[in-house]
């Protein structure tokens, strides 16, 4: 994971971590003072002075000199806990990458945990009560969505909808399965028994069942948190990340169902079969909701060129209220989000500029980051705030149940599903998905809302299940990485999304779609065939503005991947080559047919030496050429009619060239050219020998040589060093239109 | 899909289920098919696949129905092309596309993957010289782009020409300048197609 701080060494480490915890205890000090004025409400204490003030008769002060310095705490208690809450949080966040080898045993949510417990800890300690801070409400409605709003954006569709059947059967049957399996046998537990179980034997079938279905569902807050370090490799983080997703509508269903059972206290067939159909009504209905917003979305998105500022606001209001109108209803507000989410998702990136695209990016990063640290920390104080009531056997067997009927679960439907998948799970994998069955925050929220009249063992399942929480979130978080490495589990490939596999995956589409219609059969291609062409022509030409509709999307892809070069070498300032697997010192020139006639000066040796004067030599040499960089530079063919584009990019030419040719010949990476023969149309090797003049002189001051682009041979321009600093920004802002494509960024592990 | 409408005994069935792994009941459908498509004669010919409706949409219809009538893909080391295909050449051809069955060794995978990458590169790579040059990659990525309304020859062009840099720089790694790349041979197609492989279905549950 990348620090912030690489550039330093260990001192600078071990400083910043000092400073952390410096300023974390000013912090923490401020926050238990805060706690304890917040519970008195006279101004009588030792810490406040005798100037608080209060809500009434602070106006009659006549008596008292005028205060200069006055303590108003209440009235900013609220947003200030708050805030001091999330600064904690963050904090801490930065603390353990600071400490050196910590975030690679531990994962970040094993300590968060123990620093809410620390917290609560400290809180109990100094008397006062711990603040009920794992509200449910807090929770589903503003901790959760920033989180599932970040998952189902950038879910990655491709490998999700080749999936979905298996992650279908895992998420709705092998929840049900744990349900009832843990609930049922829980319940037998209760009734057989030792001298404990009069307490237990009170607890009723429904109520373990209902407790069952809490349990069992797989935690998407806790697996993204740990499988987000461990890198494994696609298939299995989709399949257990997406199990976690789409099991909140059986979860749902469960929860409601049990809960009403359990108040009114009869069961009939009736309502059995009512459940079903409610399940599907909660699963499909979620979707649609999420479907229509996200659709509203990318429609709004289509008129907000003149105000690309409010842009992203748009992608976030409607995601919330899908989630808030799902829950109106009691449907899944998770796969609402979600739907949502991925819907809008190729129609909004083609309208928006690639401003607000970064902006969306970083927002939903940052939100879900701060909310996954702070339901971490929540749990911990949760945990010290209780109430609980310990009971061993409740707990121990819950804990062993879980496991068992999870291993139980993953290896029966994987039996049965590998008979239906062409690329089959094999023992590895399937041990990943049941040990990657994290329970989380969710299973102590919803235990949390369960109410006390209704349940008097309330405490007992709380108990239970943050005991569960714990030692997922522990023990198998915390052994997942090095069982990953002693598996040797494949990992995440980190090979960039290239050209080619782009060109090839279309390829293979349209390939396999017409074997399909040569054969007769009907099968997926078919089917996503004609819903890609549906798109294309109906869809797109609705929801996506102006020209961009049209773009197919390999140029989409394309021009995003020339965008992605362009800014990284500038960014990079120039030093680095083009981002492929193998550093090589193939270019362009070795892929085109050389004519039979060119002259040789056109021989270029595009790989610089130490000595610095074969390196000016050599400069010299490549800039007899045609300096076209067809793979760094725009296009000047793009399909995007942007009158800024063609000015600009013979500026940003220059500039390359610049930053390449001023290169250091002591940097450690070879510094690559790429140089390609210009396209045979237009040979003007006479205009360079003008330049041959200038850049003679320009050479000695090393300052980079300029070279002219080969369509404009009559304008030798020099730009100063001031304009060319300024031309990339300009590019860059000028360039509000070209957004990326619709493909998935390389950028899922931002998280840090 | 249909039940088999001969006997499973047909001796020329067997021939064909044992060289390609069909089952019998695989080419009884794809024989009904046969039949249809080419109105029930013997051969099949070009103007035969013209005549499948759903097959107008897809761009590189052209290369798909080439792909049928190229000896290269008969299995008997045979080259150049032919006018018309019998049953026989349908199945082989077909076979490509056969989901692997469940009783495979490492090496029969190994070798199906080969096939299947083979039958790509041939589609790829028309004259037949086993190598795909720069020509015929640009051809590749126009044809890709043909139906999408916009031809932008020039684009296609670069996309082709950074496509091409990329394999080339992880097949080769290092080249002279003056060195010149001919183009790409069928094992660097395997190195570089065999991750794309990993990650995409290639199979189409056909029959």
């Amino acid at each position: 994971m990348p620090s912030g701080t690489v550039s330093h060494g260990a001192s600078g480490r071990l400083r910043g971590l000092f400073l952390v915890m410096v300023l974390v205890f000013l912090e923490g000090s401020v926050f238990t003072v805060a706690v304890a004025s917040s519970d008195q409400h006279s101004p009588t204490t030792a810490h406040s002075g005798g100037h608080k003030a209060t809500d009434h008769g602070s106006h009659n002060n006549t008596g008292k000199a005028f205060p200069v310095l006055d303590l108003n705490y209440e009235n900013v208690r609220v947003p200030f806990e708050i805030s001091l809450w999330v600064l904690l949080a963050s904090l801490m966040k930065l603390g353990f990458h600071l400490v050196p080898h910590l975030s690679n045993i531990v994962p970040e949510s094993c300590l968060l945990i123990v620093v809410g417990l620390l917290v609560g800890g400290i809180i109990r300690g100094t008397g006062e009560t711990v603040p009920p801070v794992m509200d449910s409400k807090l929770f589903f409605y503003i901790l959760l969505p920033p989180i599932i709003l970040d998952a189902g954006y950038f879910l990655p569709i491709r490998p999700f909808m080749e999936n979905l059947g298996t992650i279908l059967i895992f998420a709705v049957v092998g929840t049900l399965w744990n349900a009832f399996f843990v609930g049922g046998l829980l319940y037998g537990v209760c009734q057989i028994g030792t001298e404990t179980s009069s307490i237990l034997s009170r607890i009723g079938l429904l109520q373990c069942l209902l407790f069952g279905s809490i349990i069992s569902a797989v935690d998407p807050v806790a697996v993204l948190a740990v499988f987000e370090e461990i890198h494994i490799n696609e298939l299995l983080h989709i399949l257990v990340f997406g199990e976690s997703l789409l099991n909140d509508a059986v979860t749902v269903v469960l929860y409601h169902l049990f809960e009403e059972f359990s108040g009114i206290g009869s069961v009939t067939l009736l309502k059995g079969f009512l459940g079903v159909i409610s399940f599907f009504v909660v699963a499909l209905g979620g979707v649609l909701v999420g479907v229509l917003y996200g659709i509203l979305a990318a429609f709004t998105s289509r008129f907000t060129s003149h105000t690309r500022v409010i842009e992203p606001l748009f992608v976030f209001l409607y995601s919330y209220m899908a989630y808030l109108s799902a829950e109106i209803f009691h449907l899944s507000g998770i796969m609402a989000l979600i739907a949502c989410g991925a819907v809008m998702r190729p129609y909004v990136e083609a309208n928006i500029s690639h401003k607000s695209h970064t902006t969306i990016k970083y927002f939903l990063k940052m939100w879900s980051s701060v909310s996954e640290t702070l339901i971490f920390i929540f749990l911990g104080v949760a945990t010290v705030a209780g109430p609980h009531d310990w009971n061993w056997t409740f707990v121990t067997v819950t804990v062993i149940l879980c496991l068992v009927a999870r291993v139980i679960g993953v290896v029966g439907l994987t039996f049965i599903i590998n008979k239906f998948r062409i690329v089959k799970l094999t023992t590895k994998d399937q041990f990943i998905i049941a040990y990657g069955g994290l329970r989380g925050a969710i299973a102590f929220s919803l235990g949390f809302l369960l109410k006390k009249e209704h349940f008097p063992e309330r405490e007992i399942f709380l108990t239970a299940i943050i005991t569960v929480i714990f030692f997922t979130v522990f023990v198998q978080g915390m052994t997942i990485k090095p069982l990953v490495e002693l598996l040797a589990v494949k990992k995440k490939q980190e090979a960039k999304r290239s050209i080619n596999e782009e060109i090839h995956t279309q390829f293979l589409d349209h390939l396999l779609t017409g074997i399909e219609d040569i054969c007769g059969h009907y099968g997926h291609h078919h089917w996503k065939d004609k819903l890609n062409r549906f798109n294309k022509k109906y869809v797109k030409k609705c929801l996506i503005a102006g020209e961009r509709s049209k773009e197919p999307q390999l140029i989409a892809f394309y021009h995003k991947m020339e965008m992605k070069q362009a800014i990284q070498l500038v960014e990079s300032g120039g030093g680095i080559k083009m981002p492929s697997a193998v550093p090589s010192t193939v270019s362009m020139q070795n892929i085109q047919p050389r004519p039979p006639t060119k002259p040789a000066p056109e021989r270029a040796i595009p790989q610089l030496s130490k000595n610095k004067e074969e390196e000016i030599r050599k400069i010299l040499r490549t800039n007899l050429q045609r300096t076209r960089q067809r793979l760094r530079s725009y296009n000047r063919h793009t399909l995007v009619a942007d009158p800024y584009e063609d000015g600009l990019s013979d500026l940003f030419l220059k500039k390359q060239k610049m930053f390449q040719i001023e290169k250091k010949p002591a940097s450690n990476k070879v510094p690559m050219i790429q140089v390609d023969l210009a396209s045979p149309q237009s040979p003007d090797s006479v205009n360079l020998l003008d330049e041959f003049g200038q850049a003679n002189q320009q050479e000695e001051e090393e300052q980079g040589l300029m070279m002219k682009p080969p369509s404009r041979p009559r304008e030798a321009k020099k730009p100063s060093e001031e304009d060319e600093a300024k031309d990339p920004q300009k590019l860059m802002r000028c360039l509000s239109d070209p957004g990326p494509s619709a493909d998935e960024d390389e950028d899922g592990a931002f998280l840090p | 899909m249909g039940a088999l409408q001969s006997s499973p005994g047909r001796p020329e069935y067997s021939d064909l289920a044992e060289k390609t792994g069909f089952s019998f009941e695989q080419i009884g459908v794809l024989h009904k098919r046969f039949k249809q498509l080419s109105h029930n004669e013997e051969t099949l010919r070009r103007d035969n696949f013209n005549e499948i409706d759903d097959l107008a949409f897809n761009p590189i219809r052209a290369q798909i129905i080439e792909a049928f009538f190229d000896r290269r893909n008969f299995h008997q080391n045979g080259e150049g092309k032919v006018q018309e295909i019998g049953f026989e050449e349908f199945v082989v051809v077909m076979s490509h596309f056969r989901p692997p069955s469940a009783h495979m060794t490492e090496e029969q995978r190994g070798k199906t993957r080969r096939e299947k990458l083979r039958f790509l590169f041939n589609m790829h790579d028309t004259d037949n010289d086993g190598t795909i040059t720069l020509e015929e990659y640009r051809h590749v990525v126009e044809e890709l782009l043909s139906r999408s309304g916009t031809l932008e020859k020039e684009t296609a062009k670069c996309i082709a020409d950074a496509a091409m840099l990329e394999v080339a720089s992880i097949s080769v790694g290092h080249m002279e300048p003056d060195e010149f790349y001919e183009g790409i041979t069928f094992e660097h197609f395997l190195k570089f197609m065999m991750w794309i492989l990993d990650n995409r279905k290639w199979e189409c549950c056909s029959a």
